[in-house]
């Protein structure tokens, strides 16, 4: 762990705190008044969504937390085993409230190779400049939001107005701001409007500004940094062991990124380096972060200039009303901005998947890892490490 | 860390002196985008009420219902979607799907009202103030469809290897053609309604997309015991309906319903469709006319247990299915499958047999418990213009009927035949085949009174007569017949301007200063048939009523004021093949009913 000079009296071993009893369990007596149990959330202002971390504090040190999830339990897995496929696809993105695209995509990939569909060309050029704004505009959160766990607000407002002016441009090319429902089997379902690429170089510009801000109002803010460095630590050694991914591995050196190592729709046609820090802290995660954004912008323009201009954006399907995927199976995974995001499908053949499943990021990263990160943690920083870790509980329920 | 990450957030001060991006009135000052997917609008004109929208609707939004001052009718259910904004998510799956293209969204997405009821509504019906905005989510163009706009196409005999012999001109689809055809089906049943048999089109198409051939088999015999003929030469009028014929081509369910028929060998039949030994229940109906009235009439009566025998005036069953339609487009083989299953439900036939003449209608009241008469409409009509009783000017009906019989007919080298219906053009068709094989070329004109546009035959059928090289020239009404050296030399036509009157009455208008001659010498005359009903007479003729137009007044059983007499096919409904048989089986029904009044 990395060293801290900071002027608050910060110990690196703080586990004076239970005492382990010989079965190897915890040794918390709560009528010895050493101890209490404080539960954060449900209804938890850090998070997206409902999740309860059940805590166990010894003074202002956590010494046992445990995670409670199904307070969000929609079932809109179990849902999808009895709607026709086409029937899925405004369903599965409601999994996902923060970044819906990769839900979209993912249902009509497993279609498509499920039953040997090809995408029209600009269907994929259009797909991948789509996952990258739902990265932008979720970045846009994410990013200050870090800092929002720890009062300071205003660069999540304007995270949030630029995340608008995103959402604009969603507005304008898919109809839809929040639920955009434009990536469905076979294609999508439009090009471009007129102007779009220039409203969206004026979209991008702003956020360029942006991030200067943010530099200067975040990263180079001595709150924030006394707050970050060296909390939330993630041990590299347990990346594997918790098949952690995302931002959340890279800011602990690992180089992994679907869009690189798995490369899909048009990201081999696409310049980039994967973005990774190696202190594995809050703020090293922040940073990965904010690096992304930068590569999203990026990665924006060098879409908006090789995409064509035109050409037929979806596929000639069967029949949507009855379309009948053969039976199989396949896993398909896509880089949202939380990591890697895949969907195991099962098709029996018939017109409705027999099996959808969800591998999301928070699942692995908010479940279970957060409950080992959060031990000796100090009870102020657990909200702000469960943000690091850019914990949906939407997702993790579905 | 250094000092500088003290000050440097405080940077964020300048933004205070920034113009506020909040928008100040957003619902005036902030519409939906051009794409929204805002509020529901339809034009209740262009919607038929197929229901597709209600179909996709993943979170049951839509309801069809009813709406004053639409009326159902035929291509139309009368209803309309409701939709329930508690439960839509504004997916526009409906408006992709909608197979007139009627429903859209629109950018309107404010609605403050304080009865949550209110927030369901039928669009189009109801005025909303987004009933008339233009902005807002429609369907994706181009090339962006949930089903396929396109038929699969049919093969066909070229003209070159059609045009001497009357081999079956349409080759029938294969699995794949036919599977990939009943895909498009959107299920919605409009065309059940217009079918005049009422046939389970959406069932039996999706049984052939289940490749559940026995299935669609049941099904077509649940109302049509003629599928290999109706599959073959129905006047499909349930295309002309068709939901995905709005946009698109219409259902090939025509050439799907045969696709069945034909993948079913005779020797199947019973089998499938659990006909064989059906109990007797010891009452006995005769059927006069073995045509597809008569044909249908007999086999539902034969499954509800009653001994039928049917009277057939020629040496072969299926009546003007057979003589009537020439085997390029009916093989007489397909016809003897269809008829000969209905034969071994234990129905007796006695061909070469008239009533009237050899046995009469009076004798049958004895010796039978119910009469269905489907005798259809035998007799040509003649234009009377001079010149038709020369003794080259024949009637397209006799030469049809010979020509089915191996008789041999006079075939000219020039031709003209007066009529635009389908005979008209089973005729020239036909003869054109003969002059191809006695001269080795064409001369024919076939010419109607009809225009072009509203020509009474199927439009494939004058598309195929040109490619045989017949001269189809509509448009003339005939005039005289010239006759030099009592030999015809032709036909004198004049401009036919009108055929109907404001009444709609047939009142033909014509350009007398434009004529024309097509030379010829032979003419055949198609104008229509009539009926020849005098087999009923005496008390019994006295006993009925009849319309105006001399048919025979009867229920909707068509049983006639003689209880015991049901009379159906083309000499009461039609005339087609489609009608005929859901006659018959509406007659088996009200002979059932009668006979077990009666018990
Ligand atoms: S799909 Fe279109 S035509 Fe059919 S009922 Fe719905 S709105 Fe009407
Ligand atoms: S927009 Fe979607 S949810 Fe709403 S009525 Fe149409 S299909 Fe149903
Ligand atoms: S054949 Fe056409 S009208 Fe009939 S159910 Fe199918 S789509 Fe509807």
């Amino acid at each position: 762990m990395k060293e801290q000079k900071n002027i608050f009296n910060w110990q690196p071993d703080r586990s004076k705190y239970p005492k382990v009893k010989e079965n190897g369990e915890l040794d918390i007596d709560l009528t010895s008044e050493k101890f209490i149990k404080l539960w954060q959330g449900p209804n938890h202002p850090g998070v997206t969504g409902n999740m309860a971390i059940e805590l166990t504090v010894s003074g202002d040190e956590v010494v046992h937390a445990k995670t409670h999830v199904g307070y969000l339990h929609r079932g809109f897995e179990k849902l999808m085993e009895r709607r026709l496929w086409i029937q899925c696809f405004p369903t599965c993105i409601r999994m996902c409230v923060a970044e819906p695209d990769y839900n979209e995509y993912l249902l009509a990939k497993s279609a498509e190779e499920l039953s040997g569909i090809e995408v029209p060309e600009m269907a994929e050029w259009l797909r991948t400049l789509v996952l990258e704004m739902a990265r932008l505009q979720s970045l846009l959160r994410t990013v200050p939001g870090q800092a929002g766990t720890l009062s300071l607000g205003v660069g999540v407002q304007w995270g949030v107005y630029l995340r608008d002016l995103v959402l604009d441009l969603f507005e304008e090319l898919t109809g839809g701001r929040v639920y955009h429902m434009y990536i469905l089997p076979g294609g999508v379902r439009g090009l471009l409007p007129d102007g779009f690429k220039k409203r969206m170089e004026d979209v991008l510009k702003k956020i360029e500004e942006f991030i200067v801000n943010i530099e200067n109002l975040m990263f180079k803010n001595i709150v924030f940094k006394k707050r970050t460095i060296g909390v939330g630590y993630i041990d590299p050694a347990w990346v594997d062991q918790f098949g952690i991914v995302g931002p959340n591995a890279r800011a602990a050196g690992f180089k992994r990124d679907v869009r690189k190592d798995y490369p899909y729709l048009k990201y081999n046609e696409l310049d980039f380096d994967v973005t990774y820090e190696t202190d594995s802290d809050i703020f090293a995660r922040s940073v990965v972060r904010k690096k992304e954004l930068i590569l999203t912008l990026d990665l924006i323009r060098q879409i908006m200039a090789k995409m064509p201009e035109k050409g037929d954006f979806k596929a000639q399907t069967p029949n949507v009303l009855h379309w009948k995927i053969p039976a199989g199976e396949t896993y398909v995974r896509s880089e949202s901005s939380r990591g890697e995001y895949g969907f195991y499908t099962v098709s029996d053949g018939s017109t409705m998947p027999r099996r959808i499943n969800l591998r999301g990021p928070s699942y692995t990263h908010a479940v279970s890892l957060l409950e080992k990160m959060l031990i000796n943690a100090n009870l102020a920083d657990v909200h702000s490490i469960m943000v690091s870790l850019q914990t949906c509980p939407p997702e993790i329920e579905r | 860390m250094a000092i500088r990450d003290i000050l440097t957030p405080f940077t964020a001060w300048k933004k205070v002196f920034r113009e506020p991006v909040t928008v100040k009135d957003p619902l005036n000052d902030r519409p939906g985008a051009e794409r929204y997917r805002g509020f529901h609008k339809n034009d209740l004109t262009a919607c038929i009420g197929c229901g597709s929208c209600e179909a996709i609707c993943e979170n049951e939004a839509i309801d069809l219902v009813p709406v004053e001052g639409i009326e159902t009718k035929s291509g139309d259910s009368g209803l309309r979607p409701l939709v329930d904004y508690g439960r839509c998510c504004w997916c526009a799956l409906c408006v992709d799907v909608c197979t007139t293209g009627s429903l859209n969204l629109t950018n309107e997405y404010t609605w403050v009202t304080e009865d949550p009821e209110d927030f369901r509504f039928i669009p189009g019906a109801e005025n909303k103030p987004w009933d008339k905005l233009e902005a807002g989510w429609k369907k994706p163009e181009p090339n962006y469809e949930f089903y396929s706009l396109k038929r699969e196409a049919m093969e066909e005999l070229h003209p070159g290897d059609r045009d001497k012999s009357f081999i079956e001109i349409v080759k029938g689809y294969s699995k794949e053609q036919a599977e990939a055809e009943a895909d498009r089906c959107v299920e919605c049943g409009i065309c059940i309604a217009t079918c005049p048999a009422n046939m389970g089109i959406p069932e039996y198409i999706k049984a052939v997309r289940n490749d559940d051939i026995e299935e669609g088999f049941k099904i077509l015999y649940e109302t049509n015991p003629l599928p290999e003929i109706c599959g073959r030469i129905c006047t499909h009028k349930c295309e002309t309906v068709c939901s995905v014929g709005h946009r698109g081509e219409p259902l090939s369910i025509r050439w799907l319903k045969r696709y069945i028929a034909d993948q079913v060998e005779s020797s199947e039949y019973k089998r499938i469709l659990g006909t064989d030994g059906i109990e007797n229940n010891g009452k006995k109906v005769a059927v006069i006319g073995s045509g597809p009235a008569g044909l249908s009439a007999a086999h539902y009566l034969s499954l509800m247990g009653y001994k039928i025998t049917i009277y057939e005036q020629y040496a072969h069953a299926g009546g003007m299915m057979r003589y009537g339609i020439p085997e390029y487009r009916l093989p007489y083989d397909q016809i003897d499958k269809d008829v000969n299953y209905i034969l071994s439900l234990g129905v007796d036939i006695h061909y070469n047999t008239q009533i009237g003449k050899d046995i009469s209608l009076a004798d049958l009241k004895e010796k039978y418990d119910a009469v269905f008469a489907g005798t259809g409409l035998h007799l040509g009509r003649s234009t009377r213009i001079p010149g038709t009783e020369h003794e080259n000017v024949y009637q397209a009906i006799d030469l049809l009927n010979k020509i089915t019989d191996g008789k041999e007919i006079h075939v000219a080298e020039k031709i003209v035949v007066i009529g635009g219906g389908n005979v008209a053009m089973d005729i020239t068709r036909s003869l054109t085949r003969l002059q191809n094989q006695k001269y080795g070329k064409v001369q024919m004109i076939a010419t109607a009174l009809e225009s072009e546009k509203s020509l009474p035959a199927d439009v494939e059928e004058v598309v195929e007569a040109r490619e045989e090289m017949a001269i189809v020239n509509p448009g003339w009404g005939p005039k005289s017949i010239e006759i030099k050296d009592g030999k015809i030399t032709g036909l004198h036509v004049v401009k036919c301007l009108s055929i109907f009157d404001e009444e709609g009455r047939f009142n033909p208008q014509f350009d007398e200063n434009n004529t024309n001659f097509f030379e010829a010498d032979m003419i055949v005359e198609s104008i229509g048939q009539g009926m020849d009903i005098s087999y009923i007479s005496g008390d019994i003729k006295d006993s009925l009523k009849f319309d105006p137009r001399g048919r025979v007044t009867v229920n909707e059983y068509f049983q006639s004021d003689a209880p015991w007499l049901f009379i159906g096919g083309d000499i009461i409904q039609g005339p087609d093949v489609i009608h005929g048989i859901a006659n018959g089986h509406k007659a088996a029904y009200g002979i059932d009913n009668f006979l077990n009044q009666n018990k």
